[in-house]
C-alpha cells in the first residue's frame, strides 16, 4: 500500500473536550486505503515553525473522509488547533503496520488510555462485528474519550478513571485484569495504545495470563518514511523503526 | 538554450549538482513512493562501517527552531551486509551510489572499507565521514577537527582506492580552511561541507536532555549560515570542488551555495519533512538558470558579488 505525499482540506476540526480536539479532513487516497493501526505525517505550520510534521494515528477513514484525534501538547499541536474549514494541510500517508485483523474466533479486547483512544476506534469500526470489549481509562472523567464512538461499533464500554470520578477507580490495566480472571485465554486478544506505563503492565497481564496482544506505539520521528532512523524502539531483534516496522508490534517482540 | 546542469566531481560525472546527504535518504528505497529518484544526480547512502552497529538508545531526535537535533549513532548492518541487501537498492535508482564509510575508532577500518568497496564496480565514489559527532569513539573529538588526524585518514584511504573520494568535514572547528586544505593536500577529490553543528536541548520539565546521549548533531535552516560562510572560506582558498549542504531546503537555499562556491550540492535533513525537495531544487536550479539566460551551473559558482 504506497503512501501518498499530497494537500488536503479541513472539513472541520473541534474541541471534543478539554485539551482534545477532532480533525477532519477531505482525502480519499488516504482514507480508503488505510488500515486500523497505520498513521500519517502532518504538516502544520505558521511562518517557518514547526519545522518538521507531525505524526498522527488515523482516528477513523469513512468514505473519502479521514479523522485525527489529537490532544493539543506543544507548538504544533495548538497551531493544529487553530486551523479552520477549507484551510490546507500538508499530508503524508498511510504509514506504518497496523494492526493485525486476523483474530480468529477471539474475542477482541480493546484498552486505551487517554488519547490512546485515537487508533483504537478505528480498529473497532472495522472489528464492529465481533462483539468486542473496549476498556477506556483516563485521569478524570473529562479524560475518558470516544465512548459513544466504541458503543456504536457494538463493542461493550467499560471505564476506568484514576481519580474514581467515573467507573472503575483506578487503571484501566486493572479493569483488564479483573476481566481476565474469568475469561478463556485462548478466546481472546487485547489490542492497546496509551501511556508507557500502561503499555508495561499490559506486556506483565499479556505474558502471565497468556492471551496475545499488538500494542500501537509512539515515538519522536523525523520522517515517518522509514529513512532517518529516530524512532528507534528496542525489541527482542534489535532496534526497530516505529514509523515502518511499527507503530503495532506484538507485544512479545517488546523487552 | 540547452542548459548545461552536469557537473564533474573528481573521475565522477554527474548529470546535475544535486544529491541527497548520507543518513538522510537512507538507502533511497525509501523514496521511490515520493518521488522519481532517476532524476537525482547521485545518491549518498547512510553511512556504513565494517562491523554492523545497533546505533544510540532512543530519544535520538528532536526539533529545534528551524531546525533538529539527531544523534543516531551510525545504525547500519555493517559492510557485508550492506553490499549484499542494501547496495543493490541503492543501485536501483539508477543513479551514481556514493558509499559513505565510518571507522568505529580505528583507522584501519577507514583501509579495509575502502580496499573492499574498490572492488565494488557500483560503487561510484567514496565519501569519508570523518566528521559524525554521534559515536562513542568520537567523544575525544573527531577525526576532522585535527588537521593532522585528517591528513592521515585522508591519505591512507586514498591510498586504497582509485575512486573518486570526497571528504565530509565538521563544522565544530576554529578554522575550517586548515582542515579543508589538509584533505587536499591528502588528496582527496572533492570535499563536502558541512556535517551537523554539535547541539544540546533540554526538556525543562525533566531538567533531562531531550536526546538520550545528550549532545547530538543540529541539522536544518537553522545551521545554513554557518554552512555558506564556510563553503565560502573553503572555496577561496583550494581547487578541489565543494558538495554544498547545510539547511538546504528549496531552489533558493540551493542557489546561495552555488554563489559560495559549492559545485554540487547536498538535500539533506528537508528530506525528512518533503520526501520530494531533491526533485524539486533540481527544477528550481534548471527555472532559475532558463530565467536568468544562464547556461551553464558552472557560471554560478562562487559568483557572490563580495565589493
Amino acid at each position: 500500500m504506497k503512501p501518498v505525499q499530497l494537500t488536503a482540506r479541513v472539513i472541520s476540526n473541534r474541541r471534543i473536550a478539554g485539551p482534545y480536539f477532532k480533525l477532519c479532513l477531505r482525502e480519499a487516497s488516504i482514507a480508503r486505503r488505510a488500515l486500523p493501526g497505520q498513521f500519517v505525517m502532518l504538516q502544520v505550520k505558521r511562518e517557518d515553525a514547526p519545522f518538521l510534521r507531525r505524526p498522527f494515528s488515523i482516528h477513523s477513514a469513512q468514505g473519502p473522509d479521514l479523522e485525527i484525534l489529537y490532544e493539543t501538547k506543544g507548538a504544533g499541536t495548538r497551531i493544529l488547533s487553530k486551523q479552520k474549514p477549507r484551510d490546507a494541510v500538508e499530508l503524508i500517508g498511510p504509514l506504518g503496520n497496523g494492526f493485525s485483523l486476523r483474530l480468529g474466533s477471539r474475542r477482541p479486547i480493546i484498552v486505551a488510555g487517554g488519547i490512546g483512544v485515537a487508533p483504537l476506534v478505528f480498529l473497532a469500526q472495522k472489528l464492529s462485528n465481533r462483539k468486542g470489549l473496549a476498556l477506556i481509562g483516563g485521569r478524570t472523567a473529562a479524560g475518558v474519550l470516544c465512548e459513544k464512538e466504541f458503543q456504536k461499533t457494538g463493542f461493550s464500554v467499560t471505564i476506568a478513571t484514576d481519580d474514581g470520578s467515573r467507573g472503575f477507580h483506578g487503571r484501566v490495566t486493572g479493569l483488564l485484569e479483573r476481566e481476565l480472571r474469568t475469561a478463556n485465554p485462548d478466546r481472546q486478544i487485547i489490542y492497546a495504545c496509551g501511556p508507557e506505563p500502561m503499555i508495561r503492565r499490559i506486556c506483565g497481564i499479556s505474558l502471565k495470563d497468556k492471551v496475545p496482544a499488538q500494542v500501537s506505539l509512539e515515538a519522536h520521528m523525523a520522517c515517518g518514511i522509514g529513512a532517518c532512523l529516530g524512532c528507534a524502539m528496542n525489541t527482542k531483534h534489535g532496534y526497530k523503526r516505529v514509523c515502518k516496522e511499527g507503530p503495532v508490534f506484538d507485544i512479545e517482540e517488546l523487552l | 538554450m540547452t542548459l548545461e546542469l552536469s557537473v564533474t566531481i573528481g573521475k565522477l560525472k554527474l548529470k546535475n549538482p544535486v544529491m541527497v546527504a548520507s543518513g538522510t535518504f537512507g538507502y533511497a528505497g525509501e523514496f521511490k513512493d515520493f518521488m522519481d529518484l532517476r532524476k537525482l544526480g547521485a545518491v549518498v547512502s547512510k553511512t556504513v562501517t565494517v562491523k554492523p552497529r545497533s546505533g544510540n538508545p532512543p530519544p535520538r531526535t528532536c526539533e529545534t527552531p528551524a531546525g533538529m537535533l539527531n544523534s543516531i549513532g551510525l545504525e547500519n548492518p555493517g559492510l557485508e551486509k550492506f553490499l549484499t541487501t542494501k547496495l543493490p537498492v541503492l543501485k536501483k535508482t539508477g543513479v551514481p551510489v556514493i558509499v559513505s564509510i565510518a571507522s568505529e575508532g580505528d583507522p584501519e577500518e577507514f583501509v579495509a572499507l575502502a580496499r573492499r568497496l574498490e572492488r565494488v564496480r557500483d560503487v561510484a565514489a567514496i565519501e569519508l565521514n570523518i566528521s559524525c559527532p554521534n559515536i562513542r569513539a568520537h567523544v575525544k573529538g573527531l577525526v576532522s577537527q585535527d588537521p593532522k588526524s585528517t591528513y592521515e585518514a585522508v591519505r591512507s584511504v586514498r591510498k586504497a582506492t582509485k575512486k573518486t573520494l570526497i571528504t565530509k568535514l565538521s563544522p565544530n572547528v576554529t578554522d575550517i580552511v586548515e582542515i579543508a586544505r589538509a584533505a587536499e593536500d591528502a588528496g582527496s577529490d572533492a570535499l563536502a561541507l558541512i556535517n551537523t553543528l554539535m547541539g544540546m536541548s533540554i526538556d525543562t520539565k525533566t531538567r533531562k536532555p531531550r536526546i538520550a546521549m545528550g549532545v547530538a548533531g543540529l541539522s536544518g535552516p537553522a545551521i545554513r549560515p554557518v554552512a555558506v560562510r564556510m563553503v565560502w572560506e573553503v572555496y577561496r582558498k583550494v581547487k578541489i570542488p565543494i558538495i554544498g549542504m547545510g539547511g538546504i531546503i528549496d531552489t533558493e537555499s540551493a542557489l546561495e551555495f552555488f554563489f559560495a562556491g559549492a559545485t554540487a550540492v547536498s538535500i539533506g535533513t528537508a528530506n525528512f519533512v518533503n520526501p520530494k525537495a531533491s526533485g524539486e531544487i533540481i527544477e528550481g536550479i534548471e527555472k532559475f538558470l532558463r530565467s536568468n539566460g544562464i547556461k551553464s551551473i558552472k557560471e554560478l559558482v562562487g559568483s557572490v558579488r563580495i565589493c
